[in-house]
Order: structure tokens, then C-alpha cells, then sequence
């Protein structure tokens, strides 16, 4: 026997991912559906001898064209021809829950419901005849609850001995609509319009409905298209003159009108409209209009710090790996090009990107517990009026926060944290916003140039640059918003799921899920453009002659000083000044140098047109690119006090320079793997093209501007 | 009495008589379970005033105000 397909489709909180986990295990392949970023969840199940192939669709609440989730939903459906729909429905909230699946009837597939959450519906004295239900709607009903694993086994007999009865489901859309749709079902069957896709009725109702999509879809055929829409032109018309409403409005009427009448016997509810439940009583005190922005504040702080003392341990000890695997490999190879390639482009670059990974674990760690608990949305209904005003949502405060928001987190789970967001254009806005907070890596930077010119008051600086980063990246959104990204603003609509106490296995899955991806991409890419950075810095390399010199000067000092520190420190300085000629001399060097007459414009020489140059691959790297240019060999990010020193008396430098460098640093083009997961999570090679490009142009005139007005102060 | 949801209170409650427009704001209303003849009860609003938060079903759920002027509501009193 062939594989059974079966779909999983049901509103979002319906416990729809929970009921996929349960039947799935952890074998499932994660992937996007063609062409979009929408994550396709899939899962080979063997039951009684027999193979059911599920598919999770995206959470959906209805099957418009509005979202990308919808249409992906129907498209599944109506293009893959599943065998079966298990739709998961919310016990306690039935009428709406069943919208979806009268909408999935409609399209005229063998549906099976999932009964989901009962325990909690009895909870709260909410009693469903499922009998009944399964009665009146002409379904199986199979009574779940996931969360406890109860009802996988009778869910997969229901799948198994499910038999399509090739039954019409066809509801009253009443005297206005009916016989329109009727005149519209038979022009469409005639000229067989769309039927290989869509049954004749469903593709009628979607005309009425003014379906973007399937009117596309049907443009194609311009005699029957204008047929239908002369139709739809006169039953809009006719029913704007007597009733003042639109098809749309009487269709979902008649919907919600048919369930209220199959609901009417099934559910005894026995309790009151007004009545809180614990997690109500729980929201007046955390959504509370004073003490919930307070306790907002001290959770997000409280999470954030947590997630830093916790990585900084795993942190640690992958440095020190990292830092003994090029100890092992200095010890084991040649002096030399190979030597070079291994410990500078290999595993300095895939180790400053692993290094990363356990923080991005917690801090997708506790993002899995925000969105788990439902604590998520309370926190982009308190904020969404803030965030509006700049074109975004609510939801975006959490990327911003991970990316750096607090100075010294990470763009890279910011970014991927952006997934959270619902609108398409706010999601995008957030994206590309997100990287201009001051993370990890550029902090060095802001410390290095702080220390140089203004010691004294890292603090309060530090401080200002955080914020001067959120007002950058507030306005960006704001300005991109406006000219670029393109779009509406998306409806606001959500629900605010009942407060529940997340799974441990559940967070741990999601963490890891989230992590491997980062590693995954990350780990290829940074590859790639560490080895390229690296052959930009090291070739042609110095000419022998010059070679031989540094060489002369070694040996002349080894055999001159006879005192050995001495002799060590002043065979280190010739070294550091070999290095830096031949960073100069390399290729980065000739390309900062040949840009120094427009940099000059912004105040940076050839050695800051590197540093920033190399700062793509990882941002603190700039600090060890100036201390290589500088002849100071290769500085430590921790401790740049010899670099901050030598930039405080260099007579190139002033605190203009300083200024404009950290206005650049703030601005200008996210690291590589930033770049990567922008890419990942827009699905397009434009927006990362843009961070590159767009971002550090603007950064440059910023900076120039920065440097030619504090110059003449 | 009938107001728009806009101009109701916290912990006040009410039926909604009408939801009268068209594409997707009030696609999304109807979707989230904001139907005609829903009894719905005003459970919070954010810190600054808008959005505000309303129990339908038995289910939070949340809009903005400008997405609230949609909907007709009929009070007691």
C-alpha cells in the first residue's frame, strides 16, 4: 500500500504544533514551503504497518488571500491532493475554530476534526457532545489532548479508516447570494474554469469574496472571468442599494449564522461572558497600564542578564578550544602559507562563529519561553503604540533587545528572532533595523575608541551610544518604511493565548532547532569569507627583498642583545613592523589605501579602511585589524590599552575621527553571517545586497558629515 | 444603546450588532472570532490606551483602536 498523505491544519494556539510533535516524535524534516520563508514541518509516521505521510500546514484562522500562511494552506490542499485534513480545533472555543474548518469543507477534501484541549474546556465548565458534532457536520471527531498525549492512537485509526464519501459540504449563503451562486457554479462547470484546482462552488464564493489570488488565477480565461465578475459587480451593487454590506460581510455572517445553529446542542457552556479565569486574573496584573510596562522591563532585563551569565561559561570554554586546536596546529605545521591559512582564515573564523553558538541557544532558550508561556503577545500589546509610530509592531522589541538593544547582544538570533512578527512589512523593517543595536562585537570598538579620547566617561558614552542606536534604528524603520518597503501596514489582530507553563522538552527543541540552523549556515559561509579575508590580507605577501630585511634585523638584534627579554621584545616589534608592512602592502592594504581620498573625506586612512573592511567578517575584528595595521601586532580585543594609547597621540587621530569612526561602526554594513540570516529569513538577495551596499554608503556620509562638523569645533 | 468599540470601557459588556466594511481589517475581525451577535466583554487596555484587549468565545483577543471603529456594539445602559 502507498503512503497515506494526511495534512495537519488548525488555528494558531490550537495545540496544532503540540498534536504534530506527539504523533511525529522527533523525527520530522523541517523546510520551507516553495518559494516562501513559511516552515513546512514534515514527519513519515508508521502505524500498524501502514505509512502516513503529515504534514504540518502554518496556524491559520482562515483560508483568505490576505496572509502568506493562508495561501500557502490552500495551496497545499488544493495542489497536493491530500488524503486526508486532520483539523486540530480548539475545544473550548469551537464557533471560531470551526470557521477554518467550514472553509475547509467548502474545498471539498475528506476532513477529519481533532477535538483538541477538552480537559481545559471542562475546566471551565464548557461540555462538548462530540457525538453530536460528528453528527451534524457529517465529520469523524476524534476527542485530544495533546499536551498529555491522550488521543494519538484513536487520532491514527481515525486517519487509517477514514473512507472519502466524495460528499458535496455546501452551506446557505442565503436569498441574495444563493442564486448568484448558483448562476456562477454552473458558467464554471460548463468551461470546466479552475475546476483541476478548485471545486465550482468554493471558486464562486472566492470571486464574491474579491480573492486576489484565484482572481489572478482566473484573469487567464478573460471570457469566463468577466463573466463571473459582471455577476459579482451586480450582486455587490444590488446589495450596497438595499442592505448597505458587501458579499464578504453576508458570507462570513452566514457562517458564523450556521455554526451558532449546529453549535447550539453540541456545547453547554455554564459560564459567563465576564467570567476571569487564572490567566485573566494573571493579565490585569501583568498587562496592568502601570505595573505592566514596569514588570515588562524587569523581565526582559531579568531574561537578557540571565542569558549572559548562563552562555558565558559554554562561551568560555569554546574559546579555549578553539584557542588550544591553534596551539595544536601552530605546534604541528610548517612555518608558512598553510600554517596561516589554518590558524587565521580556518579556525579563527569558524571558531569566532561557533563561539556564538551557545548564546544564541539561550537566548533562543528564552525566546521559546516568552512565545511558550504566552507572554510574547502581552508584550506587543503593551508596546505596540510605542513601536506604530515608526511602521512596526510590538512584537519587534524582542529582536531589537536580542540584537543589542542591551548593549551586547547579537543580531544574528535578533534577526532570526523577527520570526515572531506577524505583519509581513513590519517583519521586514525589523529585520533590517535590528542590526544597527550595539552588539557584542561592536562594543570593543565603541570601548577602544572611548578609552582613547574621552577615558573617564565610558559609562555615560556607552549609555549614549546604546540609545543613539535605538533612535537610529527606530528612525531607519521609519525612513524605510516610508520609501523602500514597500506594502501596507498589516492588521494588528491577534489573540492573547491563555497564559500556559511551557515544556522543558518543548523549549529545549525549539532552542536547539533554532541553534543548528545557525550553526548550519553560519558555520558554511563564515568559512568561505574568513579564507577570502584572509587571502585579502595575506597576498602577494612582502617582496623577498624586504623579507630578507626584517630578517637582517632579526638576526642583527639576536646576535647584538644579549639580555633575553630584551632581546624578545625588541624581536616582537620588528615582527609587528613587518606584519603591518605587509598588511599594507597585501591586497585589503592597496584597496584601503586606494580609497583613502574619499575616506580622508570622513577622516580614516588606509588602516580604518581595512580595519572596517575585515570588521565584516565579525565586527570585533576591526580592533585586531587596527592593532596589526598600527605595528602593534595582533591586539586583543579585552585589552587595547597599547592600541588606545597609540591612537590618543597619533596626529592623524582626533576625537573628529573617533566620532565618525563609531557614527560608521554604528551604521554601517551587519557582519557576514548577519548578512547570511538576512538573506535566509527575507528569501532575498536584494535586502542582504542592500545591508552591504545601502547601509554603508549611509554610514560613510554619515560619518563624513560626523567628522566635518566636530572638526570645526 | 450602540457604540463603537472604541468607546467602551474596560470591563464593560455588549453584543456586537455590526461589523460593516470591507478587505482585510475586517476580514481579520470575523477570522479572530468577532462575529454578529457575539457577546463581548472589554478586559483591558494596553498602557497607552490603545490597543484594547476583549473576550470573545472564552478568548483574549486583541485589536487597535482604529481597527475597532469597525465594530458596533450594543451596551446596556
Amino acid at each position: 500500500m502507498s503512503a497515506l498523505k494526511a495534512v495537519l491544519a488548525g488555528n494558531p494556539n490550537s495545540g496544532k504544533t503540540t498534536l504534530f510533535n506527539l504523533i511525529a516524535g522527533t523525527h520530522y524534516k523541517v523546510a520551507n514551503y516553495p518559494g516562501v520563508t513559511v516552515e513546512k514541518k514534515e514527519a513519515k509516521v508508521h502505524y500498524e504497518g501502514n505509512e502516513i505521510i503529515l504534514t504540518d500546514l502554518p496556524g491559520t484562522y482562515s483560508l483568505t488571500a490576505y496572509s502568506l500562511e493562508e495561501v500557502v494552506a490552500r495551496d497545499f490542499i488544493t495542489t497536493t491532493n491530500p488524503d486526508i485534513i486532520v483539523d486540530v480545533v480548539d475545544a473550548s472555543n469551537l464557533e471560531r475554530n470551526l470557521y477554518l474548518a467550514v472553509q475547509l469543507m467548502e474545498l471539498d477534501k475528506p476532513l477529519v476534526l481533532a477535538l483538541n484541549m477538552i480537559d481545559m474546556a471542562e475546566k471551565r465548565n464548557i461540555r462538548v457532545n462530540a457525538e453530536l458534532l460528528s453528527e451534524k457536520l457529517g465529520v469523524p471527531v476524534v476527542k485530544t489532548i495533546a499536551r498529555d498525549g491522550v488521543g494519538k492512537k484513536d487520532l491514527l485509526e481515525g486517519i487509517l479508516k477514514f473512507k472519502a464519501e466524495g460528499r458535496k459540504f455546501r452551506i446557505s449563503y442565503g436569498s441574495d447570494l444563493d442564486p448568484a451562486l448558483e448562476e456562477m457554479e454552473e458558467i464554471i462547470t460548463e468551461n470546466a474554469f479552475l475546476t483541476e484546482s478548485y471545486p465550482a462552488r468554493w471558486t464562486a464564493l472566492k470571486y464574491l469574496e474579491n480573492d486576489a489570488e484565484v482572481m489572478k488565477k482566473g484573469e487567464a480565461f478573460t471570457d469566463v472571468h468577466s463573466r463571473l465578475s459582471a455577476i459579482v459587480e451586480r450582486v455587490e451593487k444590488h446589495l450596497k442599494r438595499t442592505l448597505d454590506t458587501y458579499p464578504e460581510t453576508i458570507i462570513a455572517d452566514y457562517r458564523y449564522g450556521y455554526l451558532k445553529s449546529v453549535l447550539k446542542d453540541v456545547v453547554k457552556k455554564e459560564n459567563e461572558t465576564e467570567r476571569l479565569y487564572l490567566s485573566d486574573k494573571a493579565d490585569r496584573l501583568l498587562t496592568n497600564r502601570v505595573l505592566g510596562p514596569v514588570i515588562m522591563i524587569a523581565v526582559l532585563y531579568g531574561l537578557y542578564e540571565f542569558t549572559f551569565w548562563a552562555s558565558e561559561t559554554p562561551v568560555g570554554w569554546l574559546e579555549s578550544f578553539f584557542g588550544w586546536l591553534g596551539g595544536v596546529a601552530d605546534a604541528a605545521l610548517p612555518e608558512g602559507l598553510l600554517k596561516s591559512l589554518v590558524i587565521s582564515g580556518i579556525i579563527d573564523g569558524v571558531g569566532g562563529v561557533l563561539g556564538f553558538a551557545p548564546l544564541i541557544l539561550f537566548m533562543f532558550f528564552i525566546i521559546a519561553i516568552l512565545e511558550d508561556t504566552g507572554y510574547m503577545t502581552r508584550i506587543a500589546y503593551m508596546l505596540d503604540r510605542v513601536f506604530r509610530a515608526f511602521g512596526l509592531q510590538g512584537s519587534s522589541v524582542v529582536p531589537y533587545i536580542v540584537a543589542g538593544g542591551i548593549a551586547g547582544g547579537c543580531a544574528i538570533p535578533g534577526v532570526m528572532a523577527a520570526r515572531t512578527i506577524k505583519g509581513t512589512k513590519e517583519r521586514l523593517l525589523t529585520i533590517l533595523t535590528a542590526p544597527f543595536m550595539a552588539c557584542g562585537a561592536k562594543l570593543p570598538v565603541y570601548a577602544l575608541l572611548i578609552a582613547a579620547f574621552w577615558p573617564g566617561s565610558k559609562g555615560g558614552l556607552m549609555l549614549g551610544i546604546t540609545l543613539a542606536s535605538w533612535l537610529l534604528a527606530l528612525i531607519m524603520a521609519k525612513l524605510l518604511g516610508m520609501t523602500i518597503v514597500k506594502g501596507d501596514n498589516s492588521v494588528f489582530i491577534m489573540e492573547l493565548p491563555p497564559y500556559r507553563i511551557p515544556t522543558l522538552k518543548g523549549l529545549l527543541f525549539h532552542a536547539w532547532e533554532k541553534t543548528w540552523m545557525y550553526v548550519r549556515k553560519a558555520g558554511t559561509f563564515i568559512l568561505a569569507v574568513s579564507v577570502i579575508l584572509w587571502a585579502l590580507m595575506t597576498f602577494p605577501g612582502m617582496g623577498e627583498e624586504r623579507a630578507a630585511y626584517y630578517e637582517d634585523l632579526i638576526a642583527q638584534v639576536e646576535s647584538t642583545v644579549t639580555d633575553e627579554d630584551a632581546q624578545a621584545e625588541a624581536i616582537a616589534e620588528i615582527e609587528n613592523l613587518a606584519a603591518a608592512e605587509e598588511l599594507r602592502g597585501s591586497y585589503a592594504g592597496m584597496i584601503g589605501t586606494s580609497m583613502e581620498p574619499v575616506s580622508k573625506l570622513a577622516g580614516f586612512d588606509w588602516r580604518t579602511n581595512i580595519a572596517v573592511i575585515a570588521g565584516i567578517a565579525a565586527k570585533e575584528v576591526v580592533v585586531s585589524t587596527l592593532g596589526t595595521a598600527y605595528s602593534l601586532g595582533e591586539v586583543d580585543v579585552e585589552e587595547f590599552a597599547p592600541l588606545s594609547e597609540r591612537l590618543a597621540n597619533d596626529p592623524d587621530w582626533s576625537k573628529a575621527t573617533a566620532l565618525a569612526l563609531i557614527v560608521f561602526t554604528m551604521m554601517y554594513a551587519p557582519c557576514f553571517v548577519t548578512m547570511v540570516v538576512i538573506v535566509k529569513e527575507t528569501g532575498s538577495r536584494k535586502w542582504g545586497a542592500f545591508t552591504l551596499f545601502g547601509y554603508t554608503i549611509i554610514a560613510f556620509i554619515a560619518a563624513a558629515i560626523t567628522y566635518n562638523i566636530a572638526s570645526l569645533m | 444603546m450602540e457604540v463603537l468599540l472604541r468607546n467602551m470601557k474596560v470591563n464593560q459588556k455588549g453584543k456586537v450588532t455590526k461589523i460593516n466594511c470591507e478587505g482585510e481589517v475586517c476580514r481579520r475581525i470575523r477570522d479572530i472570532g468577532i462575529s454578529v451577535g457575539a457577546e463581548i466583554f472589554v478586559t483591558g487596555r494596553a498602557p497607552l490606551y490603545d490597543p484594547v484587549a476583549l473576550k470573545v468565545n472564552d478568548t483574549v483577543v486583541t485589536l487597535r483602536n482604529s481597527e475597532a471603529d469597525n465594530i458596533y456594539v450594543e451596551v446596556k445602559g
